[in-house]
């Protein structure tokens, strides 16, 4: 028994052996390509730059002071989003100087819909702005770019971009309470920056 | 002078092309460039600023002929998708 046994295994390594053989045979074949690859492409590799991303984000936060207004600006750097007004008025009385409704831009998160008014949290908007040619792997743009990017989407063709956004309710990727906490902030960073203009104006 | 910029993954912005308008030679570059963005999936906007009120905010610009005469800069940029 136990020899016929040795015997049905030893014909099985004999019939699994040009198998394994021509396994063994690609892998080193494609080994050699990878090795080939690597060796005539070494000048055309990138060298790992540690500052390199911290530079492109220092270019992208003077490309967004460049673009937006003072105010909106010292919102980023002090609170790390932008408010967007949003456009439409659904009503007459909403027209007025303080709009219906405004967005809230992180940078690499959703924008946030709110009403200015009450502090309610509408919804999120999921949206990236991925660079599809990026070299190297990088798709995803610096931080400034990207609130720059969704600040230039939104007051062009606000439509346009909630159109393409995915839509939540506020708590699919943010956390509500950090998002009231930032609109406490806002509002409290308000308060301190009309409370200076008023100081600076007397001064005058 | 126009300078077209173009957001990128690890750099920040860079220059992709720079001309005046109003000679024929670096207009035909422009529109070059301006189409060959467009082409590669960028969306292209103009920071403008209201004269009156002073608010800034961004014109999207579908062809090179809607871009504002007094423009300096249009920016190009990844255009958006559902994340």
């Amino acid at each position: 028994m136990l020899l016929a046994l040795l015997a049905l295994a030893l014909i099985a390594v004999v019939l699994a052996a040009p198998m394994g053989l021509r396994r063994a045979s690609a892998w080193r074949e494609r080994r050699r390509q990878r090795a080939a690859r690597t060796a005539g492409d070494g000048f055309d590799l990138e060298l790992y730059d540690p500052g390199r991303e911290r530079r492109a984000e220092q270019r992208a936060r003077e490309l967004l002071r460049s673009c937006v207004n003072e105010e909106e600006w010292a919102m980023y750097r002090d609170l790390g989003f932008i408010r967007v007004a949003g456009r439409h008025a659904r009503r007459e009385i909403d027209r007025g100087a303080r709009p219906a409704y405004a967005y809230l831009v992180y940078p690499h998160k959703p924008i946030v819909a709110y009403v200015p008014e009450s502090g309610q949290l509408l919804s999120e908007y999921c949206v990236e702005f991925p660079d599809l040619n990026g070299t190297g792997g990088r798709h995803r743009l610096p931080a400034s770019d990207d609130v720059l990017a969704k600040w230039m989407a939104l007051t062009s063709d606000e439509d346009r971009v909630i159109r393409r956004a995915n839509m939540h309710l506020v708590g699919r990727q943010l956390d509500p309470a950090r998002v009231r906490r930032d609109l406490w902030r806002l509002a409290e960073w308000e308060r301190r920056r009309g409370g200076r203009q008023q100081v600076a104006q007397r001064q005058r | 002078m126009v300078k077209f910029l173009r957001m990128k993954p690890g750099h920040g912005e860079i220059l992709l092309a720079e001309g005046d308008p109003r000679l024929a030679e670096d207009e035909e570059r422009l529109v070059e460039e301006f189409r060959r963005q467009l082409d590669e999936g960028m969306w292209a906007a103009v920071p403008v600023t209201h004269p009156g009120s002073g608010r800034r905010e961004a014109q999207m610009v579908k062809e090179y002929a809607d871009i504002p005469p007094d423009s300096e800069r249009v920016i190009f940029f990844p255009r958006a998708s559902g994340g």
